[in-house]
C-alpha cells in the first residue's frame, strides 16, 4: 500500500452506466449497461497497474474514464491529488498534460493524412508551454529519437511505417507533453510477436528512465506478466481480484483468475499438456443484466446458493492481495491450475 | 510409399500489384496424414494464409497467380482444377474455418439455413432432411438449444458460438481435411480453450487431417503434432512440435520462441528479434532472414536461399548453419 503522497491515481467508487433506450422520437430508458460498477484502485508513482479481463469486462471504459474522455456516472478519480470528475473541459485539458493514452490499433489511431511530424507535434498546439524553449521541430526529433524512430522520417505518412513503428509514433505522441501517467490500452495486441517484444521493451525503458506510472490494460496475461507490478482482474464491471503480481499469478484466489491463468496458452508443448486446464462453461453474461450476487457464479464450478444471494466484497487474503469470493481457492487448490514449476536450465532460454 | 492425405510441394504464389510483383508464397512444402494435426506458424506477411487459400482454390486471380508447385489430395492433383470440379472438392473434401466468423457468415440468412445449404447443394437433400441433419451437426458442436436456435441470425450469437456455427458448417460434409485459419484469435482466452478442445474432439471422431494456421505457438503447442514455421513466404523449419520447441535448428525460430512473453517467466527484458519482417516486394537476397539474423555470414547474404536440410529424421531447417544451431541447442 503506497503512502498518499506517492499516489498518482486514486479511484474510488467508480461507476459508469450506459443507458439503453427504446424508441426514436420519444426515447425511454429501459435499462443500463453496467460497464464499470463500483471500482476502486490506486496507482503509485513509477508503478504499473495492469487491468486484465475479457472483452466486455469494463477495462477499456475504465481507461477512458481515467482520461476524462467520458463523464462518470458516480465516484471519484483523483489524478495527482485532484478529482477530475468535477472538472470543466478547460481544466481537464490542462490536466491531460499529466495523463496520456496509447491506443491498441496503430492503423486506425493515426490520421493517415498527417505527417509524422504533425502527429507527434500536435499536442504542442494545445500546450505550447511544453516546448520549454525548443522549436517544435527539435521537440519532435527528440521524441522520435527517444522511441527509436529515425528522425529523418519526420515528413513521412503513417502508411509508410510498419505496425510496430506506428505504435512507436503513438508512444512518441503520448510522451510529447512529458506526462507522469500513461494509460496503455492493449498497446501490443495488434503487433506480431517479434515486434511485440520490441515495443514492450521500449515501454519498460521509458518507465525506468522517465519514472512514468502505467495503467496497462490487456487481455493477455503473459504480456502483463512482463510489465505489471500489480494486477486488477475485472469481470463484468467489477474487480474480482487484485494484488501484487506474484501472489496473483502463483496462487490466484478467485476461480475466475485461476481459469484465466490456466487458459492462457504456453508455447511449451509438454508444460502445456501437463496443466490441468479449467474449462469455463458458456460465455460472459450481458452487462445489461448481470447475475445476482456474485457475477461470476453462472460460470463458476464452486458456486453455491450463497453466491446468488449475497454479493462477495473484496477482502484481504494477505499482503494487499484482495479477492471478492465467498469460497476463494486455497493455495493448494490454485497450484494445480497455475503453471507447474519449471526446473531451472530449461531449454527455453538456450 | 502410400500417398499422403494432403501433399503440398514447392507451392509458389505471386500477386501482381501496381507496385510490382509480391512473392507471397515462395516454396512451401508439407504433408498431412489422416488423423494428423499440423500447425503452420508465421507472422503477418509470412504467407501462411495465402498458402491456405491456394489449397482451397479461393485465391482471387488476378491479382494472385499460382506460379509453381503442386497440391495433391490422396495423390490427385487439385491445383488448377476447373472451378466446377474444385467446387466438388471444397466443402466435401477440404473445408476451411476463418478467423472472423461474423464476416464469414451471411448476416441476413439464419444460421440454420446457412448450414443446411451445405447439405442441399452438395448432397441434394430435401429441405426437411437438410434441416434435421443441420440440427444434428449443431448439436455436435454443442450449440445449446440447437432446435430453437436454427432460425437465429449470426449477430444473435456470441463470438464463441459463431465460431461453433462456422465449425458446424465446415464439418457438415465430413471433409477429410480441415484448415483452420487463426480460428481462435478473435476470441477471449477462456472461449479459445473451448474451441480448441472442440476441434480436437471432432478430429478424434472423424479422423480428419487438421491444419491450424496461427501466429501464436501457445495455442497449438499441445494440439499440433508437427509444425511448419514460415517466414517471408518460405518454410523455414519443420518437424515434430516438441523437437522444434526444444531443439530448433533455425535462428528465426529460435528468436521467435524467445520473444514470446511467457506467463510462467518474468524477464526484465524480452529478447526481441531486431528489425522488421521484409516487404514481399523486396525479399532480401539469399536467406530472407539474413538482415535480422544474429548468425549472418557472407554466404547468407548472396546467392540462392539455403535449402531445407534435414538435421534429424522428420526435422528440416532452411539455414546454412542448421546443423550448428541444432547441435548448440541440443548441447545446452
Amino acid at each position: 500500500m503506497s503512502p498518499t503522497r506517492d499516489r498518482v491515481i486514486a479511484v474510488s467508487g467508480l461507476v459508469k452506466y450506459y443507458p439503453i433506450t427504446r424508441g426514436i422520437v420519444f426515447q425511454k430508458k429501459i435499462g443500463d449497461v453496467r460497464a464499470v460498477d463500483h471500482v476502486d484502485f490506486t496507482v503509485a508513482q513509477g508503478e504499473t497497474l495492469a487491468i486484465v479481463g475479457e472483452s466486455g469486462c469494463g477495462k477499456s471504459t475504465t481507461g477512458r474514464l481515467l482520461l476524462g474522455l467520458e463523464p462518470v456516472t458516480a465516484g471519484s478519480i483523483e489524478i495527482l491529488g485532484q478529482d477530475i470528475t468535477t472538472m470543466s473541459q478547460k481544466e481537464l485539458r490542462a490536466k491531460r498534460r499529466d495523463i496520456q493514452m496509447i491506443l491498441q490499433d496503430p492503423y486506425t489511431s493515426l490520421n493517415p493524412r498527417m505527417t509524422v511530424a504533425s502527429i507527434i507535434g500536435e499536442p504542442f498546439e494545445i500546450h505550447p508551454e511544453a516546448l520549454a524553449g525548443r522549436t517544435k521541430q527539435e521537440a519532435v526529433r527528440d521524441l522520435m529519437d527517444r522511441v527509436g524512430l529515425n528522425p529523418e522520417f519526420v515528413n513521412r505518412y503513417p502508411h509508410q511505417f510498419s505496425g510496430g513503428q506506428r505504435q512507436r509514433i503513438g508512444v512518441a505522441r503520448a510522451l510529447a507533453l512529458k506526462p507522469r501517467i500513461i494509460v496503455a490500452d492493449e498497446p501490443v495486441s495488434a503487433l506480431d510477436v517479434s515486434v511485440q517484444a520490441q515495443v514492450m521493451n521500449l515501454l519498460l525503458d521509458l518507465r525506468d528512465d522517465l519514472g512514468l506510472s502505467y495503467v496497462f490494460i490487456s487481455h493477455d496475461l503473459a504480456v502483463v506478466r512482463q510489465i505489471a507490478d500489480r494486477i486488477a482482474v475485472m469481470y463484468l464491471g467489477k474487480i474480482v481480484e487484485t494484488g501484487p503480481q506474484d501472489p496473483v499469478y502463483s496462487s490466484p484466489a478467485h476461480p475466475y483468475t485461476a481459469a484465466l491463468i490456466s487458459a492462457a496458452p504456453i508455447p511449451d508443448p509438454e508444460l502445456q499438456a501437463s496443466r490441468e486446464r479449467i474449462e469455463l462453461e458458456g460465455d460472459v453474461p450481458s452487462p445489461a443484466d448481470p447475475p445476482s450476487g456474485c457475477r461470476f457464479r453462472t460460470r463458476c464450478w464452486k458456486a453455491q446458493q450463497r453466491c446468488a444471494d449475497e454479493e462477495p466484497l473484496l477482502r484481504d487474503v494477505g499482503g494487499g492481495h484482495l479477492v471478492a469470493c465467498h469460497f476463494p481457492l486455497t493455495p493448494e487448490e490454485a497450484a494445480s491450475h497455475v503453471v507447474p514449476e519449471v526446473p531451472s536450465g530449461h531449454a527455453t532460454d538456450s | 510409399m502410400a500417398d499422403h492425405l494432403l501433399d503440398v510441394a514447392d507451392l509458389k504464389v505471386e500477386f501482381d500489384t501496381r507496385d510490382g510483383v509480391a512473392r507471397a508464397v515462395n516454396g512451401v512444402s508439407f504433408t498431412l496424414d489422416e488423423g494428423e494435426t499440423i500447425a503452420i506458424l508465421g507472422e503477418s506477411g509470412s504467407g501462411k494464409s495465402v498458402t491456405a487459400q491456394a489449397i482451397m482454390g479461393i485465391l482471387d486471380s488476378p491479382p494472385a497467380r499460382i506460379t509453381g508447385g503442386s497440391v495433391r489430395l490422396r495423390g490427385r492433383e487439385i491445383l488448377g482444377l476447373p472451378e466446377k470440379e474444385y467446387q466438388q472438392v471444397r466443402g466435401s473434401q477440404i473445408a476451411m474455418i476463418f478467423q472472423d466468423a461474423l464476416s464469414a457468415l451471411n448476416p441476413v440468412i439464419s444460421v440454420g439455413d446457412q448450414i443446411a445449404e451445405m447439405f442441399r447443394v452438395h448432397r441434394g437433400m430435401s429441405r426437411k432432411a437438410a434441416r434435421s441433419a443441420t440440427i444434428d451437426v449443431m448439436k455436435r458442436v454443442r450449440i445449446p438449444g440447437a432446435e430453437e436456435r436454427y432460425g437465429s441470425y449470426p449477430h444473435q450469437f456470441s463470438g464463441g458460438m459463431r465460431q461453433r456455427i462456422m465449425i458446424a458448417m465446415m464439418i457438415a460434409l465430413k471433409p477429410q481435411v480441415l484448415i483452420a485459419d487463426e480460428p481462435t484469435t478473435a476470441l477471449d482466452v477462456t472461449v479459445q480453450a473451448q474451441i480448441m478442445d472442440l476441434l480436437q474432439e471432432l478430429q478424434a471422431e472423424t479422423r480428419m487431417g487438421l491444419i491450424l494456421i496461427t501466429h501464436d505457438l501457445g495455442v497449438v503447442a499441445d494440439v499440433a503434432e508437427r509444425i511448419s514455421v514460415m517466414y517471408a513466404g518460405r518454410t523455414m523449419e519443420q518437424g515434430p512440435v516438441a523437437e522444434i520447441y526444444h531443439h530448433t535448428a533455425n535462428p528465426y525460430t529460435e528468436g521467435l520462441l524467445a520473444s514470446i512473453p511467457k506467463i510462467d517467466e518474468r524477464e526484465t527484458r524480452l529478447p526481441a528479434i531486431k528489425g522488421l519482417p521484409p516487404s514481399l516486394f523486396a525479399v532480401p537476397k539469399g536467406c530472407a532472414f539474413h538482415p535480422r539474423c544474429p548468425r549472418v555470414s557472407d554466404q547468407c547474404r548472396s546467392g540462392a536461399a539455403p535449402p531445407l536440410t534435414e538435421v534429424a529424421p522428420d526435422h528440416a531447417s532452411r539455414c546454412w548453419f542448421a546443423e550448428e544451431v541444432y547441435g548448440n541447442v541440443a548441447d545446452a
